[in-house]
């Protein structure tokens, strides 16, 4: 015998985490076109990964498969670590990442919905930790002109870890635009001379500020579709452009332009997709901005004086603990209660 | 015209209502016999009047009101009583409740009644005819209408007629208001001059346009200056009476408030409707306007007797072969009927006969994802989310503080979720074993009170026992001293030494009785003020406790 209500919406879990990963195709299209195919290669290496994990971990634990592998959360987490991870990387860089991601930051914590950190991120830190080199070594985009290796050259490299001859790692990767612009300004250089370089586009780097207009565009989709709230976005963006530009009014000479910093690195597809994470991030609206703000004000602080190119990860696992407490300060008021009324 | 104050969340569930609206209301066909609960109403249950095997009238009263709040039960027909005994009840618990079981002679043969002269009448007593009407509240509540028809010392100034039926499925209210709206308004009028109050809105929802023309022409026809329609948006909940008084006044009434201490009191249509019939007609509660819709060939409202046996009454509108189950009410918060054979009450608005293929078991429940749509469409303004996780983890003081008691259960979330978790299964379980805990707590409180009072007296009987044994002795010394010389000095010392000692143990007994606990000596004026606090506050929630169960009835469409 069932109870009320007899009525359900048709939705579900896999629905929702099926249009987020559809929200991705734009900027995981022009990241082909920019970059070429091999992010591709991640994705799927990536994909495999996280569902064979999911697969084991749920047997280990006594948990139905059917149901936790059709949710599609596993491939979200796979598709947002494949692309925080370089494409020209061997293939066990991404296995270990999702692996791990999967393994000790989903399942270790109770499994979907359980987790106190964002797993994609959790894989993202592991590996930037473990493996820093491996981390650091970015296709150069397509515009740059810079030498490049074919589709099956990168195949050997990722699977073989064979060069052509007479090539080296460095000589066709480059660091990230952010990585860039600390190295440079270490050395003394000013922001003009650095964004005066080649690999610097209109708004930061040629291809990958495109790959993050694209995934803005995929995030404007799920905002259209009410899939996440605007209150993550907008308050990251939002303190994320203060913060930058309060150094930059400042300093121009040291701090570059806030659009530089929303349009480089993970800014974008944090704000929109993993920020967003309904699982770790606040449930309250005023929560929501707070935890927002605060990993928007992290990711500056990391990327202008921290130890780390990008910010992003850390601010996000930095409010991810913050999240019960926010919550139990943000309760909104019930009904009644508001003082309003009358 | 005036604002609409929307309330937030609401969801927008397919309404079905357009099935049932086609065709006018009908008399349903006179059943077999008729099975009439004789607990129809929020309180004590009737008390049975009539012998099995005697003949009854129509409106003729068959069980009496018991207490204060309580309310009367009629013979909806003429007929013989064949039984009075236990039988299968509307209710979701399946347990049977006490009905008389009347077999109608087919005369149909009304008891001598007649209307009063409403105008002149005192209030008191219209009330009490309300009463000995068996009128409740027909929105699903069944709150004896005559104790709401009195604003107490408080001062109304709104008085609401619900209209909105924002459910699913169900249309009884609808059709009455499209055909019946001139006596409902009449019946609104002397809810309102009941309760003294300066205006009646009816609400209604704009999904039901023919009501709202049939309404608004009525006000205006009745030249009802104090009466307005107001149209509010199609949301469920809107019908939930504290959803439609902040729509209607933007005042928003908090769990454990009387509306009435805010001025607004709130009623549905068809009560105002059988107030009318009740005082002006002098005709009790015997019938009601019942939607059967759903796995049926043709949906429509009946004019239906009370008491008439489910089954009879569902197969007029011709259930279809894979009916399985009946719902009574909606499908948000309606019940799973236990009994085809159960009677129609006062309180079925809408039967719904249902299939596998109409209302689906629900899917295997996913964990939780914290996605947030539940507390966005929540009307009351509450943290599904965090609740379910305190229910579920059997964490009540947290799922209490959260305001649990505050969820109208109203079925939005669960209807959301996309993790096809049972929310409101959740939630009922945990104010069931809250309840149940109060109740645990009351009943060992009330215990240690009295093994405390027990002890009390023991030590005072032993004390007082003491006291007069000492006094005895004394008296017997002071005797011995006085008449006796000392033949012995030194027994006679021991004597005195022995009277002396006991005197001291009386004493010391005396003063352990009278000393206080030792953690309770000395206390600074710190912790006294925050006992007296406490000792405050217990006495507030003993007293709210005692108040709460009277006045928070969810008047629900």
């Amino acid at each position: 015998m069932f109870s009320s209500p007899f009525l359900t919406k048709p939705s579900s879990v896999s629905q929702i985490m099926l249009q987020v990963l559809l929200a991705l195709i734009p900027g995981i299209a022009l990241y082909v076109w920019y970059f070429g195919p091999a992010i591709l290669v991640s994705i799927a290496l990536a994909s495999i990964t996280a569902l064979a994990t999911e697969a084991a971990m749920l047997k280990l634990r006594e948990r139905p498969l059917r149901p936790f592998l059709s949710d599609n959360s596993a491939l979200l987490t796979a598709w947002l670590l494949a692309l925080s991870i370089p494409p020209l990387a061997p293939w066990w860089l991404v296995v270990v990442g999702t692996a791990f991601a999967i393994a000790v930051s989903k399942h270790l914590y109770g499994g979907l919905g359980s987790n106190p950190f964002n797993p994609a991120m959790v894989g993202y830190a592991a590996l930037i930790i473990s493996f820093p080199v491996h981390m650091t070594h970015w296709l150069t985009p397509h515009p740059v002109g810079h030498l490049e290796l074919s589709f099956v050259q990168q195949l050997d490299y990722i699977f073989g870890g064979v060069l052509p001859a007479g090539l080296t790692l460095d000589a066709v990767t480059m660091a990230t635009p952010l990585d860039t612009l600390k190295t440079q300004l270490h050395l003394g250089l000013s922001v003009n001379d650095i964004r005066d370089m080649p690999i610097y586009g209109r708004l930061a780097g040629k291809g990958s500020e495109m790959v993050a207009i694209g995934f803005a565009l995929g995030g404007l989709y799920l905002l259209i579709k009410r899939i996440i709230s605007w209150h993550l976005p907008a308050a990251y963006l939002g303190a994320l452009f203060i913060t930058a530009g309060i150094f930059h009014l400042i300093d121009p000479t040291h701090y570059v332009a806030p659009l530089f910093h929303w349009f480089s690195g993970a800014a974008m597809i944090g704000a929109f997709f993993i920020l967003t994470d309904p699982v770790t991030s606040p449930t309250t609206p005023k929560g929501k901005l707070i935890f927002a703000t605060g990993a928007g004000v992290l990711t500056y602080l990391i990327r202008a004086f921290g130890g780390f190119p990008d910010g992003m990860a850390f601010a996000t696992l930095l409010m991810n603990i913050c999240v019960p407490l926010i919550d139990a300060w943000t309760q909104p008021p019930v009904f009644g209660q508001k003082g309003g009324g009358k | 015209m005036r604002p609409i104050h929307a309330f937030h969340g609401g969801v927008h569930p397919p309404t079905h209502k357009d099935e049932s609206t086609r065709t006018p209301i009908v008399q349903a066909a006179m059943p077999g016999k008729l099975v009439i609960p004789l607990s129809q109403h929020m309180g004590t249950r009737a008390r049975p009047m009539v012998q099995v095997g005697e003949h009854v009238l129509k409106g003729q009263k068959i069980g009496k009101p018991e207490g204060r709040m309580s309310s009367a039960v009629h013979a909806s027909t003429s007929g013989t009583i064949a039984a009075i005994d236990m039988q299968p009840v509307t209710h979701p618990s399946c347990l049977p409740d006490l009905c008389i079981t009347l077999i109608p002679d087919g005369k149909d043969e009304w008891k001598e009644h007649h209307g009063m002269d409403v105008e002149n009448l005192p209030h008191a007593e219209l009330r009490h005819l309300l009463r000995k009407a068996g009128v409740v509240g027909m929105g699903g509540a069944v709150f004896p209408s005559d104790l709401k028809a009195d604003a107490h010392r408080y001062r109304v100034r709104t008085l609401i007629l619900n209209g909105a039926e924002c459910e699913p499925y169900i249309t009884c209210d609808d059709m009455l208001m499209r055909e019946r709206a001139a006596d409902i308004l009449r019946g609104a009028e002397l809810l309102r001059e009941l309760l003294q109050a300066e205006e009646v809105l009816i609400g209604i929802e704009d999904n039901k346009p023919q009501a709202i023309a049939a309404m608004r022409q009525a006000v205006q026809d009745g030249g009802r200056g104090r009466m307005e329609v107001m149209v509010v948006p199609t949301l469920y909940p809107s019908g939930g009476a504290k959803q439609l008084i902040r729509l209607l006044t933007g005042i928003e009434v908090p769990h454990g408030v009387r509306s009435t201490a805010m001025g607004v009191q709130c009623f549905n249509v068809a009560t105002a409707w059988s107030v009318w019939r009740a005082l002006a007609h002098g005709e009790p509660l015997i019938s009601r306007i019942v939607t059967v819709t759903g796995n049926v060939e043709h949906p429509q409202n009946f004019e239906v007797l009370i008491g008439t046996p489910l089954d009879e009454l569902v197969a007029q509108a011709g259930a279809k072969p894979d009916t399985d189950r009946y719902i009574m009410g909606g499908p948000m918060m309606g019940v799973e009927l236990p009994s085809f054979a159960a009677g129609i009450t006062k309180a079925a608005n809408c039967i719904i006969a249902s299939s596998p293929a109409l209302f689906p078991p629900p899917l295997p429940a996913l964990p939780c994802i914290r996605c947030t749509r539940c507390a966005e469409v929540c009307p009351q303004d509450l943290q599904p989310q965090d609740l379910y996780w305190f229910a579920k983890s059997s964490n009540f003081n947290k799922a209490q503080e959260f305001n649990l008691a505050d969820c109208i259960e109203c079925g939005a979330c669960a209807y959301v979720c996309p993790s096809h978790i049972p929310l409101v299964q959740y939630y009922r379980y945990a104010k069931s074993e809250i309840h149940e805990r109060a109740q645990d707590k009351q009943a060992a409180d009330l215990a240690r009170e009295r093994h405390e009072f027990h002890q009390l007296r023991l030590e005072r009987d032993k004390q007082e026992k003491a006291e007069k044994l000492a006094q005895k002795e004394r008296e017997a010394a002071a005797k011995a001293v006085a008449s006796a010389a000392p033949v012995n000095p030194q027994a006679a010392t021991d004597d005195t030494q022995q009277i002396r000692i006991d005197a001291a143990i009386a004493r010391a007994t005396a003063q352990a009785a009278a000393a206080q606990p030792q953690n309770t000596t000395q206390l600074t004026p710190g912790q006294q003020a925050e006992i007296t606090e406490i000792e405050a506050r217990r006495a507030k929630i003993r007293e709210l406790a005692a108040g709460a169960g009277a006045e928070d009835e969810p008047h629900k469409q």
